[in-house]
C-alpha cells in the first residue's frame, strides 16, 4: 500500500510500505494492507512505519490527521520544526 | 544644452542608480525561487486536507455541527490586509489596498461609519494607510509576513476562529494579492469565516463509508481550524511569493529605463564634447589667421 506524509512545509514521506502505525487521537493503532476506510485525527507521538525492504522510519509529530482509502495513504501532519 | 561636466555627473548618477536596481532585482529573484518552493511545499497539504474534509462533509448531509459555517447578520467586520513592508515593488501595496477601500467603502460602508469595521494588519504598507485613514487597526505584525512559519501563522488563525465562535466577529476576510506568476499578481478578498464548504467535485466517486474516529462531530471541530490555519498560511505564502514577483518586475523596468536614460546621457555627452572640439579648432585657426 501506498503511504503519503505530508506537513505544510513538504512532503516527509511516500513510498510502498508495509505497515503503519500512528498515535490516534483515541489511541494508537496499525494500518496494513486492505484496512478498511478511516478518518481519524492524531495526538502528539511517533509514526512508524516499515517499508517494503523491512526498513523501519520514525517520524516525530505534534498531530495530524489520517486518511486510509483503498490502501491509498495520506497523513497530514504538523511537526516541532514546521 | 547642459555642460560636459553636468552631463557627466548625471551619468554617473543614473548608472548608480541602475546599479542598485539590478542588483534589487537579483536579490528579488533569489527571493521569490524560495517563495515559490514554499507555495508548492503547501499545494500537497492543501489539497490532502481538501479532500479529507470533503469526504468528511459530504456523505452525511451538513448535519449539526453549524459553528463555521453560520451565516449572521453582517453587524461587525473584521479584515485581514496582507501587504509588504517595504516599497519599491510598483503597484502591488496600491492594489490590495484598492481592494480593501472597495470592500469596506462599498460593501460595508455602514459599518465602516459605525466603527464596525476593525483590521489585523500584517505588513507596514498596509498599517501606514488604515492609520492615515485612522481605521481601528487591531493587531499590526511586521515579521509574519516576511517569513511566514506555520506555528506562529496557525496562532493567529485560532485567533480569528475563537473570534468568530464567540460571535466578536460576524464575517472575516482575508484581503492579499494572489500570487499567479513571477508578473502577475491578483489581488483578491477572500472570506476566511464563516466557512463555506465545497460543492461536490466534479470527479467524485461517491461517498466513502469511513470509520471516523473519533466521532464525526468532534472530527470536523479538528478538521475546520487545521483548514482555516492552512488558508491563513497560504494566503501569507502567496503574498509573500507575489510581493517578491512584483518587485523583481518593477526593478527589472527601473534597470531598463536607466539603461535607456544612460544612452541619451552618453549621446549627448558625446555630441558635447564634439562642439567643444570644434569650437576649440575654429578658434585657433581664427587666432592664426588674425595674425
Amino acid at each position: 500500500m501506498k503511504v503519503e506524509i505530508i506537513s505544510p512545509v513538504e512532503k516527509i514521506y511516500a513510498g510502498e510500505i508495509k505497515l503503519l502505525q500512528v498515535p490516534g487521537s483515541r489511541g494508537s493503532f496499525q494500518v496494513l494492507k486492505n484496512h478498511a476506510p478511516i478518518v481519524s485525527t492524531l495526538r502528539e507521538g511517533v509514526i512508524r512505519l516499515i517499508d517494503q525492504a523491512n526498513r523501519e522510519s520514525r517520524f516525530p509529530v505534534t498531530g495530524g490527521v489520517i486518511e486510509v482509502k483503498k490502501n491509498r495513504i495520506v497523513v497530514l501532519v504538523e511537526t516541532e520544526k514546521s | 544644452m547642459l555642460s560636459l561636466k553636468e552631463i557627466r555627473n548625471r551619468i554617473k548618477s543614473v548608472s548608480s542608480t541602475r546599479q542598485i536596481t539590478s542588483a534589487m532585482k537579483m536579490v528579488a529573484a533569489a527571493k521569490l525561487r524560495k517563495a515559490q518552493d514554499a507555495i508548492l511545499g503547501l499545494r500537497p497539504y492543501a489539497s490532502g486536507l481538501q479532500n479529507i474534509l470533503l469526504n468528511v462533509t459530504v456523505d452525511a448531509e451538513n448535519s449539526g455541527n453549524k459553528v463555521f459555517t453560520e451565516i449572521r447578520e453582517p453587524e461587525n467586520i473584521l479584515i485581514v490586509l496582507i501587504t509588504a513592508n517595504r516599497g519599491l515593488c510598483g503597484a502591488f501595496n496600491a492594489n490590495v489596498i484598492k481592494h480593501v477601500r472597495m470592500l469596506t467603502e462599498e460593501e460595508y460602508a455602514a459599518q465602516l461609519g459605525n466603527k464596525r469595521v476593525h483590521f489585523i494588519c500584517i505588513g507596514k504598507k498596509g498599517y501606514d494607510f488604515l492609520r492615515s485613514r485612522q481605521y481601528p487597526v487591531l493587531v499590526h505584525d511586521q515579521e509574519l509576513g516576511e517569513k511566514p512559519r506555520f506555528e506562529e501563522v496557525a496562532k493567529l488563525a485560532d485567533e480569528l476562529k475563537v473570534w468568530f465562535v464567540e460571535k466578536k466577529y460576524d464575517r472575516i476576510y482575508l484581503v492579499y494579492n494572489q500570487f499567479k506568476n513571477a508578473a502577475v499578481q491578483m489581488p483578491v478578498a477572500e472570506m476566511f469565516l464563516p466557512l463555506r464548504l465545497e460543492k461536490k467535485p466534479s470527479g467524485w466517486q461517491g461517498p466513502v463509508n469511513y470509520i471516523m474516529e473519533p466521532s464525526k462531530e468532534d472530527l470536523l471541530e479538528e478538521l475546520i481550524p487545521r483548514s482555516l490555519r492552512m488558508h491563513l498560511f497560504k494566503a501569507l505564502t502567496d503574498s509573500y511569493a507575489a510581493e517578491q514577483g512584483a518587485r523583481m518586475t518593477a526593478m527589472h523596468q527601473a534597470t531598463d529605463n536607466a539603461t535607456e536614460l544612460l544612452r541619451e546621457l552618453q549621446l549627448n555627452y558625446n555630441k558635447a564634447r564634439q562642439a567643444a572640439i570644434t569650437k576649440e579648432l575654429s578658434e585657433i585657426v581664427g587666432g592664426v589667421n588674425a595674425l
